[in-house]
Protein backbone atom coordinates (compact mmCIF):
# COMPACT_ATOMS: atom_id res chain seq x y z
CA UNK A 1 0.00 0.00 0.00
CA UNK A 2 1.16 3.56 -0.47
CA UNK A 3 -0.24 6.32 1.53
CA UNK A 4 0.37 10.13 1.35
CA UNK A 5 0.17 11.94 4.18
CA UNK A 6 -0.60 16.30 3.52
CA UNK A 7 1.27 16.43 0.68
CA UNK A 8 1.75 20.50 -0.10
CA UNK A 9 3.76 21.15 -3.20
CA UNK A 10 4.67 24.48 -4.64
CA UNK A 11 6.68 25.94 -7.98
CA UNK A 12 7.77 29.21 -7.07
CA UNK A 13 4.35 31.32 -6.26
CA UNK A 14 2.51 28.15 -7.24
CA UNK A 15 0.72 25.94 -4.57
CA UNK A 16 -0.13 23.03 -6.90
CA UNK A 17 -1.05 20.50 -4.38
CA UNK A 18 -2.90 21.89 -0.79
CA UNK A 19 -2.57 19.13 1.48
CA UNK A 20 -3.21 15.63 0.05
CA UNK A 21 -3.96 12.45 2.41
CA UNK A 22 -5.05 9.44 0.67
CA UNK A 23 -4.21 5.46 0.37
CA UNK A 24 -3.48 3.75 -2.59
CA UNK A 25 -4.44 -0.21 -2.27
CA UNK A 26 -2.90 -3.21 -3.30
CA UNK A 27 -4.67 -5.44 -6.20
CA UNK A 28 -6.81 -2.81 -7.33
CA UNK A 29 -6.59 -0.09 -9.50
CA UNK A 30 -6.60 3.39 -8.16
CA UNK A 31 -7.27 6.24 -10.30
CA UNK A 32 -6.69 10.11 -9.88
CA UNK A 33 -9.16 12.17 -11.89
CA UNK A 34 -9.74 16.10 -11.86
CA UNK A 35 -9.52 18.37 -14.58
CA UNK A 36 -6.19 19.78 -16.51
CA UNK A 37 -3.92 21.58 -13.89
CA UNK A 38 -5.60 19.97 -10.93
CA UNK A 39 -1.94 18.84 -10.10
CA UNK A 40 -2.68 15.09 -10.73
CA UNK A 41 0.62 14.82 -12.74
CA UNK A 42 2.38 16.43 -9.95
CA UNK A 43 0.95 13.87 -7.15
CA UNK A 44 1.88 11.04 -9.48
CA UNK A 45 5.25 12.50 -9.47
CA UNK A 46 5.58 13.04 -6.09
CA UNK A 47 4.26 9.22 -5.10
CA UNK A 48 7.35 7.91 -7.34
CA UNK A 49 9.66 10.56 -5.91
CA UNK A 50 10.13 12.40 -9.38
CA UNK A 51 8.97 15.47 -7.04
CA UNK A 52 10.11 16.71 -3.67
CA UNK A 53 7.15 18.02 -1.35
CA UNK A 54 7.18 21.06 0.24
CA UNK A 55 5.47 19.64 2.52
CA UNK A 56 4.02 16.25 4.11
CA UNK A 57 4.93 12.69 3.13
CA UNK A 58 4.54 9.56 0.89
CA UNK A 59 4.75 6.26 2.67
CA UNK A 60 5.71 2.69 0.97
CA UNK A 61 4.41 0.45 3.48
CA UNK A 62 6.03 2.18 6.42
CA UNK A 63 8.67 3.77 4.72
CA UNK A 64 8.47 7.50 4.31
CA UNK A 65 10.22 7.61 0.88
CA UNK A 66 11.19 11.22 1.58
CA UNK A 67 13.38 9.51 4.63
CA UNK A 68 15.31 7.94 2.61
CA UNK A 69 18.62 8.85 0.42
CA UNK A 70 19.52 8.85 -3.11
CA UNK A 71 20.43 5.29 -3.17
CA UNK A 72 17.44 4.05 -1.11
CA UNK A 73 15.22 5.53 -3.16
CA UNK A 74 16.61 3.62 -6.13
CA UNK A 75 16.19 0.58 -4.51
CA UNK A 76 12.61 1.27 -3.59
CA UNK A 77 12.00 2.29 -7.51
CA UNK A 78 13.39 -0.84 -8.26
CA UNK A 79 10.60 -2.30 -7.02
CA UNK A 80 8.23 0.16 -9.49
CA UNK A 81 6.98 0.07 -12.90
CA UNK A 82 5.73 3.11 -14.72
CA UNK A 83 3.83 4.35 -18.14
CA UNK A 84 4.46 7.03 -19.66
CA UNK A 85 1.62 9.47 -21.08
CA UNK A 86 4.24 9.76 -24.00
CA UNK A 87 5.30 5.96 -23.06
CA UNK A 88 8.86 7.06 -23.16
CA UNK A 89 10.24 4.10 -25.44
CA UNK A 90 14.06 4.62 -25.80
CA UNK A 91 13.63 5.11 -29.86
CA UNK A 92 17.35 4.04 -30.68
CA UNK A 93 16.60 0.78 -29.31
CA UNK A 94 14.30 -2.13 -30.52
CA UNK A 95 10.98 -3.18 -29.18
CA UNK A 96 12.87 -6.14 -27.21
CA UNK A 97 15.95 -4.14 -26.31
CA UNK A 98 13.91 -1.76 -24.72
CA UNK A 99 12.12 -4.26 -22.57
CA UNK A 100 15.09 -6.28 -21.70
CA UNK A 101 16.92 -2.75 -20.67
CA UNK A 102 16.12 -2.66 -16.80
CA UNK A 103 17.26 -6.87 -16.66
CA UNK A 104 20.61 -5.34 -18.62
CA UNK A 105 20.62 -3.06 -15.77
CA UNK A 106 19.88 -4.78 -12.56
CA UNK A 107 19.64 -8.97 -13.19
CA UNK A 108 22.65 -10.87 -13.79
CA UNK A 109 20.58 -13.35 -16.31
CA UNK A 110 21.96 -14.58 -19.06
CA UNK A 111 20.78 -13.05 -22.57
CA UNK A 112 18.93 -16.51 -23.09
CA UNK A 113 16.79 -16.18 -20.26
CA UNK A 114 16.09 -12.45 -20.50
CA UNK A 115 15.24 -13.06 -24.01
CA UNK A 116 12.73 -15.26 -22.52
CA UNK A 117 11.58 -13.16 -20.07
CA UNK A 118 11.03 -10.41 -23.02
CA UNK A 119 8.94 -12.66 -24.81
CA UNK A 120 6.95 -13.85 -21.56
CA UNK A 121 6.20 -10.13 -21.34
CA UNK A 122 5.19 -8.98 -24.65
CA UNK A 123 2.82 -12.29 -24.73
CA UNK A 124 1.50 -10.76 -21.40
CA UNK A 125 0.13 -7.48 -23.21
CA UNK A 126 -0.65 -9.66 -26.35
CA UNK A 127 2.11 -8.36 -28.79
CA UNK A 128 4.31 -11.75 -29.37
CA UNK A 129 6.91 -11.38 -32.46
CA UNK A 130 7.44 -7.35 -32.78
CA UNK A 131 11.15 -8.01 -30.70
CA UNK A 132 12.88 -6.49 -33.72
CA UNK A 133 11.00 -3.76 -34.46
CA UNK A 134 11.66 -0.30 -33.36
CA UNK A 135 8.98 1.66 -31.52
CA UNK A 136 8.45 4.25 -34.49
CA UNK A 137 7.28 0.92 -36.59
CA UNK A 138 4.79 0.24 -34.40
CA UNK A 139 1.33 2.13 -33.54
CA UNK A 140 0.54 4.48 -30.41
CA UNK A 141 -1.54 1.43 -28.54
CA UNK A 142 0.95 -0.86 -29.19
CA UNK A 143 3.62 1.24 -27.73
CA UNK A 144 1.03 1.61 -24.70
CA UNK A 145 1.19 -2.32 -24.56
CA UNK A 146 5.42 -2.48 -24.93
CA UNK A 147 5.48 0.20 -22.21
CA UNK A 148 3.23 -1.82 -20.27
CA UNK A 149 5.59 -5.22 -20.92
CA UNK A 150 8.64 -3.31 -19.99
CA UNK A 151 7.28 -1.70 -16.45
CA UNK A 152 6.22 -5.26 -15.41
CA UNK A 153 9.69 -6.56 -16.69
CA UNK A 154 11.00 -6.61 -13.16
CA UNK A 155 7.88 -7.57 -11.78
CA UNK A 156 7.22 -4.85 -9.71
CA UNK A 157 4.98 -4.32 -6.70
CA UNK A 158 3.89 -0.56 -7.99
CA UNK A 159 3.01 0.28 -11.18
CA UNK A 160 2.10 4.07 -12.23
CA UNK A 161 0.61 4.91 -15.18
CA UNK A 162 0.33 8.85 -16.27
CA UNK A 163 -2.45 8.69 -19.38
CA UNK A 164 -2.45 5.56 -20.03
CA UNK A 165 -5.54 6.24 -22.49
CA UNK A 166 -4.38 9.18 -24.10
CA UNK A 167 -4.27 9.51 -28.01
CA UNK A 168 -6.19 6.11 -27.66
CA UNK A 169 -9.08 5.53 -29.81
CA UNK A 170 -11.99 4.13 -26.84
CA UNK A 171 -11.71 0.43 -28.00
CA UNK A 172 -7.97 0.34 -27.56
CA UNK A 173 -8.47 2.33 -24.18
CA UNK A 174 -10.40 -0.01 -22.90
CA UNK A 175 -8.44 -2.89 -23.86
CA UNK A 176 -5.63 -1.29 -22.00
CA UNK A 177 -7.48 -0.55 -18.94
CA UNK A 178 -8.43 -4.41 -18.73
CA UNK A 179 -4.90 -5.04 -19.40
CA UNK A 180 -3.98 -3.03 -16.61
CA UNK A 181 -6.99 -4.09 -14.48
CA UNK A 182 -5.75 -7.85 -14.85
CA UNK A 183 -2.02 -7.69 -14.58
CA UNK A 184 -2.72 -5.49 -11.52
CA UNK A 185 -5.06 -8.17 -9.95
CA UNK A 186 -3.33 -11.10 -11.06
CA UNK A 187 -0.20 -10.38 -9.58
CA UNK A 188 -1.46 -8.18 -6.31
CA UNK A 189 0.06 -4.82 -7.44
CA UNK A 190 -0.74 -1.40 -5.97
CA UNK A 191 -0.97 0.45 -9.31
CA UNK A 192 -1.84 4.15 -9.52
CA UNK A 193 -3.55 5.58 -13.17
CA UNK A 194 -3.46 8.96 -13.27
CA UNK A 195 -6.34 9.65 -16.00
CA UNK A 196 -9.28 11.69 -17.24
CA UNK A 197 -11.33 9.14 -19.45
CA UNK A 198 -14.27 8.71 -18.36
CA UNK A 199 -14.67 5.01 -19.07
CA UNK A 200 -11.75 4.53 -17.57
CA UNK A 201 -13.22 5.88 -14.03
CA UNK A 202 -16.63 3.59 -15.15
CA UNK A 203 -14.50 0.22 -15.85
CA UNK A 204 -11.94 -0.23 -13.67
CA UNK A 205 -12.51 2.45 -10.92
CA UNK A 206 -12.36 0.87 -7.79
CA UNK A 207 -10.74 3.75 -5.89
CA UNK A 208 -11.22 6.74 -6.67
CA UNK A 209 -9.31 9.85 -5.96
CA UNK A 210 -10.93 13.29 -7.20
CA UNK A 211 -8.32 16.55 -7.41
CA UNK A 212 -9.81 19.84 -7.51
CA UNK A 213 -7.41 22.77 -7.07
CA UNK A 214 -4.91 20.85 -5.71
CA UNK A 215 -7.20 19.43 -3.07
CA UNK A 216 -8.80 16.00 -2.20
CA UNK A 217 -12.35 16.76 -3.36
CA UNK A 218 -14.00 13.69 -3.21
CA UNK A 219 -12.93 9.52 -2.79
CA UNK A 220 -15.09 6.40 -3.39
CA UNK A 221 -15.10 3.52 -6.21
CA UNK A 222 -17.10 3.30 -9.24
CA UNK A 223 -20.82 2.38 -7.78
CA UNK A 224 -20.70 5.31 -5.67
CA UNK A 225 -19.96 7.93 -8.67
CA UNK A 226 -23.57 7.66 -10.07
CA UNK A 227 -25.21 8.73 -7.10
CA UNK A 228 -22.99 10.89 -5.34
CA UNK A 229 -24.17 14.13 -4.94
CA UNK A 230 -20.81 15.63 -4.51
CA UNK A 231 -20.71 19.11 -7.02
CA UNK A 232 -17.65 18.76 -8.03
CA UNK A 233 -17.46 14.80 -8.84
CA UNK A 234 -21.07 15.72 -10.92
CA UNK A 235 -19.58 18.28 -13.15
CA UNK A 236 -16.22 16.35 -13.59
CA UNK A 237 -17.66 12.87 -14.65
CA UNK A 238 -21.11 14.11 -16.33
CA UNK A 239 -19.80 17.59 -18.07
CA UNK A 240 -21.16 16.79 -21.27
CA UNK A 241 -25.37 16.85 -21.74
CA UNK A 242 -25.02 13.56 -22.93
CA UNK A 243 -23.11 11.75 -20.14
CA UNK A 244 -25.98 13.89 -18.57
CA UNK A 245 -28.72 12.33 -19.39
CA UNK A 246 -27.30 8.77 -19.39
CA UNK A 247 -26.84 9.65 -15.84
CA UNK A 248 -30.51 10.63 -15.32
CA UNK A 249 -31.82 7.52 -17.10
CA UNK A 250 -29.86 5.19 -15.04
CA UNK A 251 -30.89 6.81 -11.85
CA UNK A 252 -34.46 6.67 -12.64
CA UNK A 253 -34.16 2.60 -14.06
CA UNK A 254 -32.54 1.81 -10.92
CA UNK A 255 -35.26 3.87 -8.25
CA UNK A 256 -38.36 2.50 -10.87
CA UNK A 257 -36.37 -1.69 -10.53
CA UNK B 1 22.24 38.86 -11.09
CA UNK B 2 25.12 37.47 -13.52
CA UNK B 3 26.77 36.47 -10.37
CA UNK B 4 23.71 34.92 -8.76
CA UNK B 5 23.29 32.98 -12.41
CA UNK B 6 26.97 31.82 -12.41
CA UNK B 7 26.95 30.44 -8.92
CA UNK B 8 23.63 28.23 -9.28
CA UNK B 9 24.98 27.14 -12.52
CA UNK B 10 28.39 25.80 -10.78
CA UNK B 11 27.06 24.67 -7.87
CA UNK B 12 24.26 22.68 -9.93
CA UNK B 13 27.22 21.29 -12.19
CA UNK B 14 29.12 20.58 -9.25
CA UNK B 15 26.43 18.27 -7.45
CA UNK B 16 25.37 16.74 -10.67
CA UNK B 17 29.31 15.77 -11.53
CA UNK B 18 29.32 14.28 -7.60
CA UNK B 19 25.59 12.28 -8.82
CA UNK B 20 27.76 11.01 -11.93
CA UNK B 21 30.88 9.68 -10.23
CA UNK B 22 28.91 6.81 -8.25
CA UNK B 23 29.68 2.70 -9.02
CA UNK B 24 27.68 1.60 -11.61
CA UNK B 25 24.77 -0.40 -10.99
CA UNK B 26 25.99 -2.83 -14.07
CA UNK B 27 29.72 -2.27 -15.19
CA UNK B 28 29.26 -4.39 -18.73
CA UNK B 29 26.43 -1.90 -19.51
CA UNK B 30 29.03 1.13 -18.71
CA UNK B 31 31.78 -0.68 -20.39
CA UNK B 32 29.46 -0.77 -23.68
CA UNK B 33 28.04 2.91 -23.55
CA UNK B 34 31.56 4.21 -23.05
CA UNK B 35 32.76 2.32 -26.24
CA UNK B 36 29.74 3.20 -28.27
CA UNK B 37 30.97 6.71 -27.28
CA UNK B 38 34.76 6.47 -27.71
CA UNK B 39 33.61 5.63 -31.33
CA UNK B 40 30.91 8.41 -31.62
CA UNK B 41 33.40 11.20 -30.42
CA UNK B 42 36.57 9.70 -31.40
CA UNK B 43 36.07 7.58 -34.62
CA UNK B 44 33.30 10.19 -35.57
CA UNK B 45 35.31 13.18 -35.47
CA UNK B 46 38.46 12.13 -37.11
CA UNK B 47 37.59 13.25 -40.69
CA UNK B 48 36.81 16.85 -39.33
CA UNK B 49 39.86 17.12 -36.87
CA UNK B 50 42.17 16.07 -40.00
CA UNK B 51 40.23 18.70 -42.19
CA UNK B 52 41.39 21.51 -39.75
CA UNK B 53 44.69 20.36 -38.72
CA UNK B 54 45.87 20.36 -42.19
CA UNK B 55 44.54 23.86 -42.76
CA UNK B 56 46.40 24.62 -39.55
CA UNK B 57 49.78 23.79 -39.89
CA UNK B 58 49.51 25.05 -43.25
CA UNK B 59 48.80 28.80 -42.50
CA UNK B 60 51.26 28.28 -39.71
CA UNK B 61 53.97 27.96 -42.21
CA UNK B 62 53.39 29.97 -44.63
CA UNK B 63 53.05 33.33 -42.00
CA UNK B 64 56.06 32.40 -40.01
CA UNK B 65 57.62 31.93 -43.62
CA UNK B 66 56.45 35.71 -44.53
CA UNK B 67 57.71 36.83 -41.22
CA UNK B 68 60.80 35.29 -41.70
CA UNK B 69 61.64 35.92 -45.10
CA UNK B 70 63.73 38.92 -45.34
CA UNK B 71 65.18 38.12 -41.72
CA UNK B 72 68.74 36.74 -40.27
CA UNK B 73 66.85 33.72 -38.90
CA UNK B 74 67.52 30.66 -40.60
CA UNK B 75 64.83 29.46 -42.43
CA UNK B 76 64.70 25.96 -40.82
CA UNK B 77 63.51 27.84 -37.78
CA UNK B 78 59.91 27.65 -39.85
CA UNK B 79 60.01 23.24 -38.72
CA UNK B 80 60.68 24.19 -35.43
CA UNK B 81 58.25 26.99 -35.11
CA UNK B 82 55.37 24.90 -36.30
CA UNK B 83 55.64 21.88 -34.66
CA UNK B 84 55.91 23.95 -31.14
CA UNK B 85 53.31 26.07 -31.64
CA UNK B 86 51.27 23.28 -33.04
CA UNK B 87 51.87 20.79 -30.22
CA UNK B 88 51.79 23.20 -27.31
CA UNK B 89 49.11 25.58 -28.35
CA UNK B 90 47.22 24.83 -32.00
CA UNK B 91 46.47 21.06 -32.02
CA UNK B 92 44.83 20.88 -28.07
CA UNK B 93 43.27 24.03 -28.26
CA UNK B 94 41.70 24.52 -31.82
CA UNK B 95 41.11 21.12 -32.20
CA UNK B 96 38.83 21.46 -29.03
CA UNK B 97 36.82 24.56 -29.83
CA UNK B 98 35.81 22.33 -32.82
CA UNK B 99 34.81 19.25 -30.99
CA UNK B 100 32.86 21.78 -28.61
CA UNK B 101 30.42 22.68 -31.25
CA UNK B 102 30.24 19.13 -33.18
CA UNK B 103 31.02 16.75 -29.66
CA UNK B 104 29.58 19.70 -27.45
CA UNK B 105 26.46 20.21 -29.40
CA UNK B 106 24.98 16.61 -30.30
CA UNK B 107 25.70 15.74 -26.65
CA UNK B 108 23.29 18.14 -24.67
CA UNK B 109 21.09 17.93 -27.80
CA UNK B 110 20.92 14.12 -27.14
CA UNK B 111 20.98 14.21 -23.35
CA UNK B 112 18.32 17.15 -23.51
CA UNK B 113 15.79 15.33 -26.05
CA UNK B 114 15.91 12.55 -23.46
CA UNK B 115 15.00 14.77 -20.54
CA UNK B 116 12.11 15.99 -22.73
CA UNK B 117 10.99 12.73 -24.32
CA UNK B 118 11.00 11.18 -20.53
CA UNK B 119 13.90 8.63 -21.35
CA UNK B 120 15.44 9.68 -18.26
CA UNK B 121 12.59 9.88 -16.23
CA UNK B 122 12.00 6.56 -17.12
CA UNK B 123 15.19 5.70 -16.38
CA UNK B 124 15.14 7.05 -12.84
CA UNK B 125 11.95 5.50 -12.20
CA UNK B 126 13.91 2.48 -13.46
CA UNK B 127 16.17 2.55 -10.55
CA UNK B 128 18.73 4.09 -12.74
CA UNK B 129 21.76 6.63 -11.88
CA UNK B 130 21.25 8.95 -14.88
CA UNK B 131 23.65 10.98 -14.00
CA UNK B 132 26.47 8.41 -14.04
CA UNK B 133 25.32 5.98 -16.59
CA UNK B 134 24.49 8.86 -19.24
CA UNK B 135 27.94 11.22 -18.56
CA UNK B 136 30.30 9.15 -16.78
CA UNK B 137 30.75 6.97 -19.89
CA UNK B 138 30.37 10.07 -22.22
CA UNK B 139 33.05 11.65 -19.90
CA UNK B 140 35.63 8.43 -19.45
CA UNK B 141 34.96 8.18 -23.80
CA UNK B 142 36.18 11.76 -24.43
CA UNK B 143 39.00 12.13 -22.05
CA UNK B 144 40.41 8.83 -23.80
CA UNK B 145 39.60 9.60 -27.45
CA UNK B 146 40.27 13.31 -27.54
CA UNK B 147 43.65 13.54 -26.56
CA UNK B 148 44.22 10.58 -29.02
CA UNK B 149 42.81 13.19 -31.79
CA UNK B 150 44.81 15.93 -30.63
CA UNK B 151 48.01 13.93 -31.41
CA UNK B 152 46.90 12.95 -34.52
CA UNK B 153 46.04 16.72 -35.44
CA UNK B 154 49.42 17.61 -34.04
CA UNK B 155 50.99 15.34 -36.51
CA UNK B 156 48.38 16.17 -39.31
CA UNK B 157 49.62 19.88 -38.97
CA UNK B 158 53.12 19.31 -39.40
CA UNK B 159 52.61 17.55 -42.44
CA UNK B 160 50.47 20.99 -43.60
CA UNK B 161 53.03 22.60 -42.83
CA UNK B 162 55.44 20.75 -45.02
CA UNK B 163 53.41 20.67 -47.88
CA UNK B 164 52.60 24.45 -47.57
CA UNK B 165 56.50 25.57 -47.54
CA UNK B 166 58.20 22.62 -49.11
CA UNK B 167 56.24 22.17 -51.85
CA UNK B 168 56.23 25.57 -53.14
CA UNK B 169 60.20 25.88 -52.41
CA UNK B 170 59.88 28.21 -49.83
CA UNK B 171 62.27 25.94 -47.98
CA UNK B 172 63.64 22.71 -48.98
CA UNK B 173 62.57 19.69 -47.43
CA UNK B 174 66.27 19.19 -45.19
CA UNK B 175 65.52 22.65 -43.75
CA UNK B 176 61.73 21.73 -42.45
CA UNK B 177 62.82 18.44 -41.40
CA UNK B 178 66.17 20.18 -39.48
CA UNK B 179 63.66 22.27 -37.80
CA UNK B 180 61.52 19.82 -36.92
CA UNK B 181 64.15 17.99 -35.52
CA UNK B 182 66.11 21.13 -33.69
CA UNK B 183 65.30 22.26 -29.90
CA UNK B 184 62.76 19.55 -29.04
CA UNK B 185 61.11 20.07 -25.61
CA UNK B 186 59.60 16.78 -25.02
CA UNK B 187 57.44 18.30 -21.65
CA UNK B 188 55.74 20.52 -24.57
CA UNK B 189 54.03 17.29 -25.87
CA UNK B 190 53.18 16.21 -21.50
CA UNK B 191 51.59 19.78 -21.84
CA UNK B 192 49.26 18.98 -24.99
CA UNK B 193 48.42 16.13 -23.18
CA UNK B 194 47.31 17.31 -20.18
CA UNK B 195 44.96 20.52 -22.25
CA UNK B 196 43.42 18.04 -24.51
CA UNK B 197 42.44 15.54 -21.18
CA UNK B 198 41.18 19.10 -19.36
CA UNK B 199 39.51 20.27 -22.45
CA UNK B 200 38.06 17.08 -23.19
CA UNK B 201 36.45 16.52 -19.73
CA UNK B 202 35.24 20.20 -19.73
CA UNK B 203 33.83 20.33 -22.94
CA UNK B 204 31.70 16.97 -22.88
CA UNK B 205 30.73 17.98 -18.87
CA UNK B 206 29.66 20.94 -19.27
CA UNK B 207 27.37 20.08 -22.61
CA UNK B 208 26.16 16.93 -20.69
CA UNK B 209 24.92 19.55 -17.88
CA UNK B 210 23.16 22.00 -20.15
CA UNK B 211 21.72 19.22 -21.77
CA UNK B 212 20.79 17.38 -18.54
CA UNK B 213 19.12 20.20 -16.86
CA UNK B 214 16.90 21.58 -20.41
CA UNK B 215 13.39 22.73 -19.35
CA UNK B 216 10.90 23.42 -22.18
CA UNK B 217 10.81 22.49 -25.72
CA UNK B 218 12.28 22.49 -28.70
CA UNK B 219 13.63 26.47 -28.44
CA UNK B 220 14.77 25.44 -25.39
CA UNK B 221 16.79 22.41 -26.45
CA UNK B 222 18.55 24.55 -29.07
CA UNK B 223 19.42 27.24 -26.21
CA UNK B 224 20.93 24.59 -24.14
CA UNK B 225 23.06 23.26 -27.15
CA UNK B 226 24.07 26.84 -28.14
CA UNK B 227 25.25 27.62 -24.13
CA UNK B 228 26.66 24.25 -24.06
CA UNK B 229 29.37 25.05 -26.88
CA UNK B 230 29.78 28.76 -26.16
CA UNK B 231 30.37 27.88 -22.20
CA UNK B 232 32.64 25.19 -23.08
CA UNK B 233 34.69 27.40 -25.45
CA UNK B 234 35.41 30.05 -23.08
CA UNK B 235 36.29 27.70 -20.56
CA UNK B 236 38.48 25.69 -22.86
CA UNK B 237 40.25 29.27 -23.55
CA UNK B 238 40.17 29.83 -19.81
CA UNK B 239 41.60 26.78 -18.81
CA UNK B 240 44.25 27.19 -22.02
CA UNK B 241 45.62 30.40 -20.07
CA UNK B 242 45.64 28.37 -16.32
CA UNK B 243 47.51 25.59 -17.89
CA UNK B 244 49.69 27.76 -19.52
CA UNK B 245 50.86 29.45 -15.83
CA UNK B 246 51.02 26.61 -14.24
CA UNK B 247 53.04 24.38 -16.97
CA UNK B 248 55.23 26.91 -18.89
Amino acid sequence: MIRTENLHKSFGDNHVLKGVSAEFHAGKPNLIIGSSGAGKTVLLKLLIGLFRPSEGAVFYGDTNLFSLDDKDIRSIRMKVGMLFQGNALFDSMTVGENIRFPMDMFTRLSLKDKNRRVDECLEMVNMEGINDRYPSEVSGGMQKRVGIARAMVLEPKYLFCDEPNSGLDPQTSILIDELICDLTNRNNITTVINTHDMNSVMGIGDNILLLKNGKVAWTGDKSQVLESDNKVLEDFIFASPFLRRLREDALKQRQGG
Amino acid sequence: MLIDTFLYNFGQYILLLKSAIAKPERFSMYYKETVRQMDAIGVGSVFIVLLISVFIGMVTAVQFADQLGDSFIPSYYIGYIVRDITIIEMAPTITCLVLAGKVGSNLAAEIGGMRQKEHIDAMEIMGVNTAAYLIMPKVIAAVLVIPLLVAISAFVSIIGGYLATVLPGSISHTEYVLGLRSFFVPRYVFIMFVKAGVFAFLLTSVSCYFGYYVKGGSIELGEASTSAVVVSNVLILLFDFIIALLLT
